[in-house]
């Protein structure tokens, strides 16, 4: 029988830890068969973020370096700054990179750092057990907005993608899902666009991915992937907001 | 070892000249008084040597930036002075924990707070007993003079990698900005060893590598922290650094780092003029502390005076060293002050006469 589909090379063999219908395993996928398209696997480097993925080095068969909390944008800086024909990605959490990390997102953003980002938009915080994230909805319940998030005391969720796409800095900036097939052939074709950047010396490159959290969501992963068509779509809309085709700062 | 032509430069410009002639072509910060000097020479000079200078946007930036260069191998260094430092505590640990080499300056300022830009010990306690979170420490150096922050400079380097550990270099406003003749000079070997292990490259034609802290596995974490463990002691039995003046025959033993060592000299010096034994240890690592030199301590030796530019902190140190009932004493003023040569030389006086009765 012919294999139609098959493990991307950028992966190991390893099984993911994620919880039943978390979407964190769908964007790796999606990020490594990204990395095999280019025949990236032998001179790439990831940037691991404290959160649900941070076994990243675990699953990808690539040099990995795991950074503090919300800093993986900054460490992925210093990394680039000297392997200038490397590629370097890093993969965060909302809380990672639109809470803690704030200030190294936008800074590496605006420099237009050669890099190119995956922000995992789960609109919870995974790893820490379900507390309200930047990006928790108003009305979500977390375990710290248990009456929902109300915007007098918590403020709005925030959009990081229009945030970045408003400076001069990036290169590519998009927002993608990954609740449908349609959505994961976009999603796909996208993340790829976002690598192809930086091989081509582009510039930083920056894909949110809106998914799920079944499991802090107290939901079914069919539930769960549901919301993020119904209720987080229509508040982070998708596309690809910032495209330089001319690249002038770099 | 290359000699170069002599230079008379501010102890902070010493510091960066001494690092790029170290092989150090990158470097990140974040502006502090009073170590500007040092980004500012750096950013006029690593693209003379096709090196990178970059302006961070804070020190928690600029210090991981510095990780994220470390592993790949290459020598990076970052400055900043108190409140930049205490943001860095966050990195200084999980570079610990990572097991990677740098340097740091810190061109120490009163504290606490924003306090003043004059000079200050009082970040003894921060640099040398950890600072950040977890079971660590650095390599700390404690140069008194210009050419010390340059020979010292290079030194930090080298011991950096030696033990993958972080190093490092604590002066003060005084030091930084005092300008002094340097003789600057070229190690032999300028960068690391590019076959190491643990280089973070690309895992072309070889198995990916990993640099992390977290450690969950049973047993794991306690393995890696008896790792680092032995590294210090390693340190402590290998890389000590220490000089001591007239202590053969001293009554009296002065105690002092850094600025402060500098000033006690001068009164130590007129002291002997005027016949008093008294002498002078300068723990030079202040990490690892010299703790031997206060173990064999000459018989003459009756009691021991610390100076410092803080209200007590090394003394702490001096007396766990010591196994003898020598008394210690304490001599100090926080930030906000610098003591002058009289001011030490009246307390040996003073000292030297409970002695002598
Ligand atoms: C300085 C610091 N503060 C807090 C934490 C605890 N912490 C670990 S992961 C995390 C948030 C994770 O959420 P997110 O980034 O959204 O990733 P997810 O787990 O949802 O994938 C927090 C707060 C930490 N590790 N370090
Ligand atoms: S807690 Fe949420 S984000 Fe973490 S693995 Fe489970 S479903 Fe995924």
């Amino acid at each position: 029988m012919k294999q139609v589909v098959k493990r991307p090379a950028s992966l190991t063999e390893k099984p993911f830890h994620f919880c039943p219908g978390c979407h964190h395993g769908i964007v790796h996928r999606l990020v490594a068969e990204a990395l095999d398209f280019f025949n990236l696997r032998e001179k790439t480097i990831g940037v691991a973020s404290v959160g649900c993925s941070v076994f990243l080095y675990d699953y990808f068969a690539v040099d990995v370096i795991e950074a503090p909390h919300g800093r993986a944008s900054a460490v992925a800086t210093g990394t680039k700054r000297v392997l200038k024909d490397q590629i370097v990605f890093t993969y965060q959490g909302d809380g990672d990179l639109a809470a803690i990390g704030t200030a190294e997102i936008i800074h590496a953003a605006n420099r237009g750092e050669n890099i190119t980002v995956i922000f995992v938009n789960n609109s919870i915080y995974g790893m820490t057990g379900g507390q309200m994230a930047p990006t928790t909805m108003l009305g979500q319940r977390s375990t710290t907005t248990p009456y929902g998030r109300d915007y007098h005391r918590d403020g709005y969720p925030i959009k990081m993608t229009e945030m970045l796409a408003a400076l001069e800095g990036p290169s590519l900036v998009a927002r993608v899902a990954v609740d449908k097939p349609a959505n994961v052939k976009k999603a796909r074709k996208i993340i790829r666009q976002a690598f192809q950047m930086q091989v081509e010396d582009k510039g930083f490159s920056f894909v949110e991915v809106l998914s799920a959290c079944p499991t802090n969501w107290g939901m079914t992963p069919q539930e769960a992937t549901k919301r993020v068509s119904d209720e987080m779509i229509p508040y982070f809309p998708l596309g690809v907001l910032k495209q330089k085709d001319v690249v002038d700062v770099l | 070892m290359t000699a170069l032509k002599k230079v008379f430069l501010k102890g902070n410009e010493a510091i960066a000249l001494a690092a790029i002639n170290a092989g150090c072509h990158y470097y990140f910060g974040y502006p502090i008084t009073p170590q500007n000097e040092i980004p500012e020479y750096m950013a006029k000079h690593l693209p003379e040597v096709g090196g990178e200078f970059l302006q961070a946007e804070s020190e928690i930036a600029s210090i991981n930036m510095m990780l994220g260069a470390a592993a790949t191998g290459v020598r990076v260094m970052t400055s900043s002075s108190g409140p930049g430092i205490s943001l860095m505590q966050e990195g200084f640990s999980y570079i610990a924990g990572n097991e990677l080499p740098g340097v740091v300056v810190n061109m120490s300022r009163q504290g606490p707070g924003l306090g003043g830009i004059n000079a200050t010990q009082g970040d003894y306690f921060q640099a040398v007993k950890g600072g950040g979170h977890g079971d660590y420490h650095l390599i700390v150096l404690a140069p008194h003079t210009g050419q010390e922050l340059y020979d010292l400079t290079i030194k930090a380097f080298e011991l950096s990698e030696k033990y993958r550990c972080l190093t490092m270099l604590l002066g003060d406003a005084v030091l930084g900005q005092i300008k002094e003749p340097i003789n600057p000079w070229k190690p032999e070997i300028t960068a690391g060893d590019p076959d190491r292990d643990w280089l973070i490259t690309g895992a072309k034609g070889r198995q990916p590598r990993l640099i992390k802290s977290l450690f969950l596995a049973d047993g794991e974490m306690e393995k890696h922290n008896w790792r680092l463990q032995e590294k210090y002691r390693q340190m402590t039995a290998n890389d000590v650094m220490v000089e001591t003046r007239f202590i053969e025959d001293a009554r009296l033993v002065l105690v002092a780092f850094g600025s402060m060592a500098r000033i006690a000299k001068t009164a130590i010096d007129q002291a002997r003029e005027e016949g008093m034994k008294v002498g002078l240890i300068r723990p030079i690592t202040l990490y690892p502390f010299p703790a031997a030199s206060f173990k064999n301590l000459s018989e003459s030796v009756s009691r021991v005076l610390t100076c410092e530019m803080n209200t007590g902190q090394m003394v702490e140190d001096v007396r766990l060293s010591i196994d003898s009932n020598i008394p210690v004493d304490f001599y100090g003023r926080p930030g906000g002050s610098v003591p002058t040569p009289e001011e030490i030389f009246d307390r040996l006086q003073q000292a030297y006469a409970e002695v002598e009765q």
